[in-house]
């Protein structure tokens, strides 16, 4: 045969179809009686054995500063890395030359959640979150806008760090 | 009418009534019970949102169903499209009519009831709906008209995936019909009668059929898993392969009715192999059971209930154990193995009887099923030997190839 398909000779004196299939029957049955492995998700979000993980990239959040405001200066390196084109940011400036966002929108339907704007923004104001629970009734409120951004309370993700492939 | 004949319609409508109902309920438990099984196989939970530990679950899915969107393919056979569910539906919940659940109840009343008029009854009431004489053959002939239902509705389709099921149930349901026509042929051997009741006395008085007809027992189990088809036999719908087979194209009530056939008729060959082979009603090691009476209806009626369960559990487990057969071991195990074994073991059956009777001059039935018995023994050793060890079900590496590899000299 051309691509040296190897073919295995099956043994043919010691196979035996009943009792392999009473083997399988009583496998299956014995995991009647096992521990269950499920978690009752709305009820239990974690156990002992699992917790989300803090480098979890879910939804956006935007942190604040003392005064409440956005921390983002509207610089721009995050609609500019975002490889889905989902952030949509108009920077304006203040009297005393402050640039801040006028609009900041992410459109979280068309996020990848590579947490890109996170690693570039270098006031450490957007953050991709450890959060999953995301529903809605339609499908223009995914668009999150700068108040909404501001308003997430979740935890933020920790970024990977190379020093610590681990995180240990 | 007579007040004799209103009684009689009377007690008949009641079974009718009971045996329906009960049927009904066990087959919305039952796909409870597949989903649990199946769940705890898996180390999962199974459902358990419904009601206290999801005991609701059937009540909801039934709901779901009949006020679920229908859509109906575009087809040219709509009659035969909106006609299949119904007609895979009605003999799946006739079958269970003929077969007695308890022992035969002393009933005897007298009353007048308004315009009706009077109703009497008096005597032995047998629990089967009706306890024909012909017994088997009416649950052979109704199951094999469920056959019509899935292969039109896999034609009525207009899906290339659901004319495959059906044409692969149609194959399948008529191959091992004749492997489980003649695995009955031993019960009647040794009962000479095909009614149900007749044959539990039969049991009653000896063993057990499935110990002197062991091998019997064996061959319908499996065909029964042919007919109904389940796992390993599920080729008609195989969803791997198929999608749904022959109900892809049906949804809400319509897909349910395939559903509910399904599982009635896994319940009825349930109730048969128990009547045939495990004696129906008949309550092990007493004669307590053999006098009527309300309390021996009853508890003959649990004793029924639970080996019927114990069945069904059978054929779950089994289907979340074992893959899928081939297409053509499916057919190889039916034509080829299936029924020249069955037919070979009337023989060895009939031969058996005949040395046991006329040979060693045993007339008592428990000795003679007792000898029977022993004469399995070794058949079975020998018979799983042979179907042992590959030679049944070969495997690729051994299968002689037709087709050879392009540009290369055989």
């Amino acid at each position: 045969m051309a691509i040296g398909v190897k073919v295995l000779k099956r043994p043919e004196t010691q196979v035996s179809y009943v009792r392999a299939m009473l083997k399988g029957m009583s496998l299956t049955f014995k995991h009647l009686f096992h521990p269950k492995v499920t978690m009752q998700y709305p009820e239990q979000k974690s156990t002992s054995e699992w917790t989300i993980s803090q480098r979890w990239r879910g939804t956006h959040r935007m942190l604040t500063d003392e005064q409440g405001r956005a921390k983002c200066v509207a610089c721009g390196l995050c609609p500019q890395i975002c490889p889905a084109n989902c952030i949509k940011l108009v920077p304006g400036e203040d009297e005393e030359g402050n640039r801040y966002p006028l609009i900041y929108e992410i459109d979280e339907f068309r996020c990848v959640f590579c947490g890109y704007c996170q690693e570039v923004c270098p006031e450490e104001a957007i953050h991709v979150g450890v959060h999953y629970e995301n529903s809605e009734y339609s499908r223009s409120r995914f668009v999150y806008d700068l108040e909404r951004l501001c308003a997430q309370t979740h935890p933020v993700s920790t970024l990977w760090d190379p020093a610590d492939p681990k995180g240990e | 009418m007579t007040p004799e004949l209103k009684g009689f319609l009377l007690i008949s409508v009641a079974k009718l009534l009971l045996v329906f109902s009960v049927v009904m309920v066990g087959v919305a438990y039952e796909t409870l019970l597949e989903r649990w099984v199946c769940a705890w196989m898996q180390d999962r939970l199974g459902p358990n949102r419904a009601g206290p530990r999801g005991i609701l679950q059937p009540i909801a899915d039934g709901i779901k169903n009949i006020v679920k969107e229908e859509h109906i393919p575009a087809t040219d056979t709509r009659t035969l499209y909106l006609l299949a569910p119904a007609l895979a539906l009605i003999p799946a919940t006739m079958l269970a009519a003929v077969i007695p659940w308890g022992a035969p109840l002393q009933l005897h009343f007298d009353f007048t009831l308004g315009p009706l008029g009077r109703f009497t009854y008096d005597g032995l009431t047998s629990t089967a709906v009706a306890d024909l004489p012909i017994g088997f053959l009416y649950v052979l002939a109704f199951s094999s008209v469920g056959v019509y239902g899935i292969a039109l509705a896999g034609w009525a389709s207009n899906n290339k995936y659901s004319l495959l099921g059906g044409l692969r149930a149609t194959a399948q349901m008529i191959s091992y019909e004749v492997a489980m026509g003649l695995s009955l042929v031993p019960v009647l051997l040794l009962t000479g009668n095909v009614s149900f009741s007749q044959i539990i006395g039969a049991q009653q008085q000896g063993l057990w059929f499935a110990l002197p007809l062991l091998l019997s027992a064996f061959f319908f189990l499996t065909a029964g898993f042919a007919e109904t088809n389940r796992v390993p036999f599920d080729l008609p719908e195989s969803e791997s392969e198929l999608v749904a087979g022959y109900h892809t194209e049906y949804s809400a009530m319509k897909f349910s009715a395939f559903f509910i056939a399904e599982y009635s008729n896994m319940t009825t060959v349930s109730m048969m192999f128990t009547s045939l082979f495990l004696g129906g009603w008949d309550i092990p090691f007493t004669h307590w059971d053999e006098t009527p009476g309300v309390a021996q209806t009853v508890a003959t009626g649990l004793v029924f209930g639970l080996k019927v369960a114990a069945l069904i559990f059978l054929f779950i487990w089994v289907r979340w154990t074992l893959p899928r057969f081939r297409y053509d071991q499916l057919m190889a195990l039916g034509w080829k193995v299936l029924t020249p074994l069955a037919l070979g073991y009337v023989m060895v059956i009939a031969t058996g009887l005949w040395a046991i009777e006329q040979g060693l001059g045993i007339t008592s039935p428990l000795l003679r099923d007792a000898a029977l018995f022993a004469l399995n023994v070794p058949a079975a050793f020998l018979l799983f030997r042979v179907l042992d060890r590959g030679t049944i079900i070969v495997g690729a590496s051994r299968r002689p190839t037709s087709a050879r590899p392009l540009g290369r000299a055989a």
